[in-house]
Protein backbone atom coordinates (compact mmCIF):
# COMPACT_ATOMS: atom_id res chain seq x y z
CA UNK A 1 0.00 0.00 0.00
CA UNK A 2 2.06 3.02 1.01
CA UNK A 3 4.95 2.09 -0.58
CA UNK A 4 6.07 6.03 -0.80
CA UNK A 5 5.30 6.56 2.64
CA UNK A 6 8.31 7.23 5.14
CA UNK A 7 9.76 4.03 7.39
CA UNK A 8 9.79 5.63 10.64
CA UNK A 9 13.17 4.89 12.68
CA UNK A 10 12.32 1.39 14.60
CA UNK A 11 14.76 0.84 17.95
CA UNK A 12 15.08 -3.33 17.81
CA UNK A 13 15.73 -4.48 21.47
CA UNK A 14 17.98 -7.36 22.00
CA UNK A 15 16.14 -10.84 22.57
CA UNK A 16 16.29 -11.77 26.10
CA UNK A 17 18.43 -15.10 25.92
CA UNK A 18 16.47 -16.32 29.15
CA UNK A 19 13.15 -15.96 27.89
CA UNK A 20 14.15 -17.59 24.41
CA UNK A 21 15.50 -20.49 26.82
CA UNK A 22 12.37 -21.46 28.57
CA UNK A 23 10.44 -21.35 25.16
CA UNK A 24 12.81 -23.86 24.17
CA UNK A 25 12.75 -25.92 27.25
CA UNK A 26 9.23 -25.60 27.19
CA UNK A 27 9.04 -27.51 23.38
CA UNK A 28 11.66 -30.15 24.86
CA UNK A 29 9.25 -30.82 27.71
CA UNK A 30 6.25 -31.47 25.29
CA UNK A 31 8.11 -33.48 22.79
CA UNK A 32 9.71 -35.70 25.94
CA UNK A 33 6.10 -35.97 27.13
CA UNK A 34 4.81 -37.26 23.56
CA UNK A 35 8.02 -39.84 23.76
CA UNK A 36 6.75 -40.97 26.81
CA UNK A 37 3.31 -41.71 25.64
CA UNK A 38 4.27 -43.57 22.67
CA UNK A 39 6.60 -45.68 25.09
CA UNK A 40 3.68 -46.45 27.45
CA UNK A 41 1.38 -46.95 24.47
CA UNK A 42 3.69 -50.19 23.53
CA UNK A 43 4.79 -51.10 26.87
CA UNK A 44 1.69 -51.40 28.83
CA UNK A 45 -0.60 -53.87 27.96
CA UNK A 46 -4.48 -53.22 26.11
CA UNK A 47 -6.15 -55.43 29.25
CA UNK A 48 -5.31 -52.17 31.50
CA UNK A 49 -7.46 -50.32 29.35
CA UNK A 50 -8.19 -47.94 32.09
CA UNK A 51 -5.05 -47.51 33.43
CA UNK A 52 -3.82 -46.53 30.23
CA UNK A 53 -6.49 -44.09 29.90
CA UNK A 54 -5.62 -42.50 32.67
CA UNK A 55 -2.12 -41.94 32.16
CA UNK A 56 -2.78 -40.67 28.83
CA UNK A 57 -5.40 -38.41 29.66
CA UNK A 58 -3.33 -37.08 33.10
CA UNK A 59 -0.17 -36.48 30.77
CA UNK A 60 -2.23 -34.63 27.64
CA UNK A 61 -3.81 -32.42 30.28
CA UNK A 62 -0.21 -31.62 31.52
CA UNK A 63 0.75 -30.97 27.70
CA UNK A 64 -1.94 -28.73 27.84
CA UNK A 65 -0.95 -27.10 30.57
CA UNK A 66 2.52 -26.19 29.28
CA UNK A 67 1.05 -24.62 26.11
CA UNK A 68 -1.44 -22.64 27.47
CA UNK A 69 0.32 -20.97 30.20
CA UNK A 70 3.80 -21.13 28.74
CA UNK A 71 2.78 -20.60 25.15
CA UNK A 72 -0.27 -18.76 25.20
CA UNK A 73 1.28 -16.84 27.92
CA UNK A 74 -1.61 -16.99 29.79
CA UNK A 75 0.14 -17.63 33.15
CA UNK A 76 1.24 -13.68 32.69
CA UNK A 77 -1.50 -12.30 32.43
CA UNK A 78 -4.23 -10.77 34.70
CA UNK A 79 -5.93 -12.97 37.34
CA UNK A 80 -9.64 -11.90 36.17
CA UNK A 81 -8.28 -12.72 32.36
CA UNK A 82 -6.65 -16.10 33.64
CA UNK A 83 -9.74 -17.49 35.85
CA UNK A 84 -12.54 -15.93 33.13
CA UNK A 85 -11.10 -18.32 30.63
CA UNK A 86 -9.95 -21.54 33.10
CA UNK A 87 -13.57 -21.50 35.11
CA UNK A 88 -15.49 -22.14 31.82
CA UNK A 89 -13.78 -25.44 31.01
CA UNK A 90 -15.13 -26.59 34.21
CA UNK A 91 -18.15 -27.32 32.24
CA UNK A 92 -16.81 -29.18 29.67
CA UNK A 93 -15.26 -31.19 32.22
CA UNK A 94 -18.71 -32.20 33.96
CA UNK A 95 -20.12 -32.79 29.90
CA UNK A 96 -17.18 -35.51 29.35
CA UNK A 97 -17.76 -37.23 32.53
CA UNK A 98 -21.75 -37.28 32.47
CA UNK A 99 -21.64 -38.06 28.35
CA UNK A 100 -18.64 -40.96 29.00
CA UNK A 101 -20.91 -42.85 31.81
CA UNK A 102 -23.96 -42.06 29.43
CA UNK A 103 -22.69 -43.73 26.84
CA UNK A 104 -21.60 -46.35 28.93
CA UNK A 105 -25.19 -47.30 30.11
CA UNK A 106 -26.10 -47.43 26.40
CA UNK A 107 -23.90 -49.87 25.89
CA UNK A 108 -25.06 -51.95 28.87
CA UNK A 109 -28.78 -51.58 27.19
CA UNK A 110 -27.86 -52.55 24.08
CA UNK A 111 -25.23 -55.08 23.72
CA UNK A 112 -26.26 -57.51 26.98
CA UNK A 113 -26.50 -60.68 25.39
CA UNK B 1 -0.18 -4.71 26.98
CA UNK B 2 -1.00 -2.89 29.41
CA UNK B 3 -0.04 -5.46 32.12
CA UNK B 4 0.17 -3.04 35.63
CA UNK B 5 -2.26 -0.10 34.77
CA UNK B 6 -5.40 -2.30 35.32
CA UNK B 7 -6.38 -1.38 38.94
CA UNK B 8 -3.83 1.45 39.71
CA UNK B 9 -5.68 3.85 37.34
CA UNK B 10 -9.47 4.05 39.18
CA UNK B 11 -10.30 6.72 41.16
CA UNK B 12 -11.42 6.73 44.70
CA UNK B 13 -14.80 5.24 45.12
CA UNK B 14 -14.53 3.45 41.64
CA UNK B 15 -14.26 -0.18 40.43
CA UNK B 16 -12.40 -1.14 37.76
CA UNK B 17 -15.00 -2.15 36.25
CA UNK B 18 -16.74 1.28 36.26
CA UNK B 19 -14.65 2.28 32.63
CA UNK B 20 -11.90 4.07 31.79
CA UNK B 21 -9.47 0.97 32.82
CA UNK B 22 -8.83 -1.90 31.12
CA UNK B 23 -9.09 -4.69 34.13
CA UNK B 24 -7.92 -7.94 31.99
CA UNK B 25 -5.09 -5.86 30.80
CA UNK B 26 -5.39 -6.60 27.50
CA UNK B 27 -6.22 -5.09 24.49
CA UNK B 28 -10.05 -5.48 23.09
CA UNK B 29 -8.52 -7.31 20.32
CA UNK B 30 -6.75 -10.00 21.94
CA UNK B 31 -9.05 -9.97 24.35
CA UNK B 32 -12.15 -10.69 21.98
CA UNK B 33 -9.37 -13.49 20.32
CA UNK B 34 -9.33 -15.30 23.96
CA UNK B 35 -13.08 -15.71 24.08
CA UNK B 36 -13.43 -16.27 20.70
CA UNK B 37 -10.89 -19.24 21.41
CA UNK B 38 -12.91 -20.31 24.46
CA UNK B 39 -15.85 -20.96 22.17
CA UNK B 40 -14.31 -22.70 20.29
CA UNK B 41 -12.49 -25.12 22.59
CA UNK B 42 -16.58 -25.73 23.75
CA UNK B 43 -17.43 -26.46 19.94
CA UNK B 44 -14.37 -28.62 19.91
CA UNK B 45 -14.77 -30.64 23.67
CA UNK B 46 -18.70 -30.67 21.93
CA UNK B 47 -17.54 -32.74 18.80
CA UNK B 48 -14.71 -34.84 21.46
CA UNK B 49 -17.33 -35.68 23.91
CA UNK B 50 -20.07 -36.84 21.39
CA UNK B 51 -16.61 -39.34 20.05
CA UNK B 52 -16.57 -40.59 23.76
CA UNK B 53 -20.13 -41.18 23.98
CA UNK B 54 -20.74 -43.15 21.08
CA UNK B 55 -17.58 -44.91 21.70
CA UNK B 56 -18.31 -45.97 24.83
CA UNK B 57 -21.73 -47.22 23.62
CA UNK B 58 -20.37 -49.40 21.31
CA UNK B 59 -17.96 -52.68 22.46
CA UNK B 60 -14.49 -52.39 22.66
CA UNK B 61 -12.48 -55.35 20.95
CA UNK B 62 -11.78 -57.57 23.85
CA UNK B 63 -10.13 -60.44 22.21
CA UNK B 64 -5.72 -60.50 22.29
CA UNK B 65 -4.10 -57.57 20.33
CA UNK B 66 -2.46 -59.81 18.10
CA UNK B 67 -5.36 -61.66 16.81
CA UNK B 68 -7.06 -58.29 16.31
CA UNK B 69 -9.03 -58.00 13.03
CA UNK B 70 -11.25 -55.16 11.57
CA UNK B 71 -15.08 -55.35 12.03
CA UNK B 72 -17.91 -53.67 12.63
CA UNK B 73 -18.95 -55.34 15.35
CA UNK B 74 -16.28 -53.92 17.69
CA UNK B 75 -14.86 -50.30 17.85
CA UNK B 76 -11.51 -50.30 16.04
CA UNK B 77 -8.15 -50.44 18.42
CA UNK B 78 -6.71 -47.24 16.82
CA UNK B 79 -2.78 -48.05 16.44
CA UNK B 80 -4.00 -51.02 14.25
CA UNK B 81 -5.82 -48.69 12.17
CA UNK B 82 -3.19 -45.88 12.09
CA UNK B 83 0.01 -48.04 11.23
CA UNK B 84 1.13 -46.59 8.13
CA UNK B 85 3.73 -44.80 6.42
CA UNK B 86 4.32 -43.37 3.29
CA UNK B 87 6.91 -45.04 1.34
CA UNK B 88 6.62 -48.35 3.11
CA UNK B 89 3.52 -50.14 1.71
CA UNK B 90 2.99 -53.15 4.18
CA UNK B 91 5.17 -52.33 6.80
CA UNK B 92 3.32 -52.06 10.13
CA UNK B 93 4.36 -48.97 11.85
CA UNK B 94 1.76 -47.99 14.50
CA UNK B 95 1.41 -44.47 15.39
CA UNK B 96 4.75 -43.19 14.18
CA UNK B 97 2.98 -40.94 11.30
CA UNK B 98 0.63 -39.42 14.16
CA UNK B 99 3.71 -39.16 16.34
CA UNK B 100 5.37 -37.45 13.17
CA UNK B 101 2.61 -34.70 12.61
CA UNK B 102 2.15 -33.92 16.38
CA UNK B 103 6.03 -33.13 16.21
CA UNK B 104 5.57 -30.54 13.21
CA UNK B 105 3.03 -29.00 14.83
CA UNK B 106 4.93 -28.59 18.16
CA UNK B 107 7.38 -27.54 16.22
CA UNK B 108 5.46 -24.98 14.50
CA UNK B 109 4.07 -23.33 17.73
CA UNK B 110 7.59 -22.52 19.20
CA UNK B 111 8.87 -20.97 15.68
CA UNK B 112 4.95 -18.90 16.33
CA UNK B 113 6.13 -18.08 20.30
CA UNK B 114 9.38 -17.24 19.14
CA UNK B 115 7.95 -14.46 15.95
CA UNK B 116 5.89 -12.94 18.54
CA UNK B 117 8.86 -12.55 21.18
CA UNK B 118 10.38 -10.84 18.11
CA UNK B 119 7.21 -8.89 17.59
CA UNK B 120 7.64 -7.80 21.20
CA UNK B 121 11.26 -6.49 20.72
CA UNK B 122 10.13 -4.65 17.08
CA UNK B 123 12.50 -7.29 15.53
CA UNK B 124 11.05 -7.19 11.97
CA UNK B 125 13.66 -9.31 10.23
CA UNK B 126 13.61 -12.10 13.40
CA UNK B 127 9.45 -11.84 12.93
CA UNK B 128 9.99 -12.65 8.81
CA UNK B 129 12.29 -15.70 9.89
CA UNK B 130 9.94 -17.12 12.47
CA UNK B 131 6.90 -16.77 10.63
CA UNK B 132 8.36 -18.06 7.33
CA UNK B 133 8.92 -21.45 9.74
CA UNK B 134 6.01 -21.39 11.31
CA UNK B 135 4.48 -21.37 8.02
CA UNK B 136 6.35 -24.24 7.01
CA UNK B 137 5.09 -26.24 9.60
CA UNK B 138 1.88 -25.33 9.27
CA UNK B 139 1.75 -26.64 5.33
CA UNK B 140 4.09 -29.92 6.37
CA UNK B 141 1.45 -30.78 8.91
CA UNK B 142 -1.86 -29.75 6.44
CA UNK B 143 0.27 -32.47 3.50
CA UNK B 144 0.82 -35.07 6.28
CA UNK B 145 -2.95 -35.21 6.67
CA UNK B 146 -3.45 -34.98 3.01
CA UNK B 147 -1.33 -38.34 2.92
CA UNK B 148 -3.32 -39.57 6.17
CA UNK B 149 -6.80 -38.92 4.90
CA UNK B 150 -6.33 -40.40 1.44
CA UNK B 151 -4.86 -43.71 3.03
CA UNK B 152 -7.55 -44.14 5.41
CA UNK B 153 -9.92 -43.44 2.60
CA UNK B 154 -8.68 -46.43 0.18
CA UNK B 155 -8.07 -48.78 2.68
CA UNK B 156 -5.90 -51.75 3.29
CA UNK B 157 -4.95 -54.69 0.66
CA UNK B 158 -6.97 -57.28 1.92
CA UNK B 159 -11.05 -56.10 2.46
CA UNK B 160 -13.54 -56.29 5.23
CA UNK B 161 -16.70 -58.41 4.64
CA UNK B 162 -19.09 -56.01 6.05
CA UNK B 163 -23.34 -57.21 6.49
CA UNK B 164 -25.92 -54.75 5.15
CA UNK B 165 -29.34 -55.31 5.48
CA UNK B 166 -30.81 -54.43 1.77
CA UNK B 167 -34.72 -54.90 0.95
CA UNK B 168 -35.08 -57.36 3.46
CA UNK B 169 -32.29 -59.55 3.33
CA UNK B 170 -29.08 -59.66 4.71
CA UNK B 171 -25.58 -59.12 1.75
CA UNK B 172 -21.92 -59.42 2.48
CA UNK B 173 -19.82 -56.84 0.80
CA UNK B 174 -16.11 -56.91 0.52
CA UNK B 175 -15.73 -52.97 2.05
CA UNK B 176 -12.10 -50.85 1.16
CA UNK B 177 -11.16 -47.60 3.07
CA UNK B 178 -13.71 -45.82 4.67
CA UNK B 179 -16.33 -42.55 3.74
CA UNK B 180 -19.14 -41.33 5.40
CA UNK B 181 -21.47 -44.60 3.92
CA UNK B 182 -19.33 -47.28 4.50
CA UNK B 183 -16.05 -48.22 6.86
CA UNK B 184 -14.02 -51.08 7.13
CA UNK B 185 -12.47 -50.39 10.22
CA UNK B 186 -14.88 -50.83 11.90
CA UNK B 187 -18.22 -48.95 13.32
CA UNK B 188 -19.57 -46.33 10.83
CA UNK B 189 -19.40 -43.83 13.63
CA UNK B 190 -15.48 -44.69 13.87
CA UNK B 191 -14.93 -43.41 10.31
CA UNK B 192 -17.87 -40.47 10.48
CA UNK B 193 -15.99 -39.06 13.74
CA UNK B 194 -12.58 -39.70 11.92
CA UNK B 195 -13.50 -36.77 9.36
CA UNK B 196 -15.41 -34.65 11.37
CA UNK B 197 -13.08 -34.30 14.27
CA UNK B 198 -9.46 -34.49 11.87
CA UNK B 199 -11.47 -32.57 9.42
CA UNK B 200 -12.53 -29.75 11.37
CA UNK B 201 -9.27 -29.55 13.32
CA UNK B 202 -7.77 -29.46 9.74
CA UNK B 203 -9.90 -26.56 8.70
CA UNK B 204 -8.72 -25.02 11.44
CA UNK B 205 -5.06 -25.64 10.39
CA UNK B 206 -5.86 -24.55 7.13
CA UNK B 207 -7.26 -20.92 8.21
CA UNK B 208 -3.70 -20.55 10.52
CA UNK B 209 -1.74 -20.95 7.68
CA UNK B 210 -3.81 -18.19 5.64
CA UNK B 211 -3.77 -15.71 8.46
CA UNK B 212 -0.20 -16.87 9.55
CA UNK B 213 0.53 -15.76 5.41
CA UNK B 214 -1.16 -12.69 6.05
CA UNK B 215 0.82 -11.51 9.60
CA UNK B 216 3.91 -12.86 7.32
CA UNK B 217 2.80 -10.11 4.46
CA UNK B 218 1.79 -7.55 6.37
CA UNK B 219 5.84 -7.91 8.15
CA UNK B 220 7.53 -7.90 5.21
CA UNK B 221 5.72 -5.02 3.90
CA UNK B 222 6.58 -2.91 7.14
CA UNK B 223 2.56 -2.66 8.21
CA UNK B 224 3.85 -3.76 11.58
CA UNK B 225 6.56 -1.21 11.97
CA UNK B 226 4.40 1.72 10.89
CA UNK B 227 1.99 0.95 13.08
CA UNK B 228 4.50 0.71 16.22
CA UNK B 229 2.99 -2.59 17.62
CA UNK B 230 3.35 -6.20 16.63
CA UNK B 231 0.18 -6.92 18.88
CA UNK B 232 -1.50 -8.71 15.29
CA UNK B 233 1.62 -11.47 15.54
CA UNK B 234 0.28 -12.00 19.10
CA UNK B 235 -3.20 -12.54 18.21
CA UNK B 236 -2.63 -15.02 15.39
CA UNK B 237 -0.56 -16.95 17.87
CA UNK B 238 -3.04 -17.43 20.17
CA UNK B 239 -4.70 -18.87 16.73
CA UNK B 240 -2.21 -20.70 16.04
CA UNK B 241 -1.18 -22.37 19.64
CA UNK B 242 -4.76 -23.08 20.37
CA UNK B 243 -4.65 -25.29 16.90
CA UNK B 244 -1.98 -27.32 18.57
CA UNK B 245 -3.36 -27.42 21.82
CA UNK B 246 -6.90 -28.56 19.98
CA UNK B 247 -4.43 -31.29 18.33
CA UNK B 248 -2.94 -32.65 21.70
CA UNK B 249 -6.49 -33.59 22.47
CA UNK B 250 -7.51 -35.12 19.02
CA UNK B 251 -4.07 -37.43 19.52
CA UNK B 252 -4.94 -38.42 22.57
CA UNK B 253 -8.52 -39.14 22.62
CA UNK B 254 -8.66 -40.56 18.59
CA UNK B 255 -5.31 -41.63 18.31
CA UNK B 256 -4.26 -43.11 21.62
CA UNK B 257 -7.06 -43.93 23.93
Amino acid sequence: MAHHSHEPEVTVIPPDKAKIKLLWKTALILFIITMVEFLIAFTIPHEYHNARVFIFVAMTIVKAGYIVLEFMHLKYEVKVLFWSVLIPMIFVIWMLVAFVYEGMKISEINFLK
Amino acid sequence: MAHSTAASATAPGRSVWDGGTSPMGASYGKLMMWFFLLSDAFTFSGLLITYGLVRSAHPGYAGKIADFHFSTAHWPVPEKVFDSIPFYHGIPLPLVFVGFMTFVLILSSVTMVLAVEAGHRMDRKAVEKWMLWTLVGGIAFLSCQAWEWSHFIHGTDTPTIVKYFVNGQWISKEIFGANLHVNQYGPQDFADFFFFITGFHGFHVFSGVLLNFLIYYNTVTGVYNRRGSYEMVEKVGLYWHFVDLVWVFVFTFFYLV
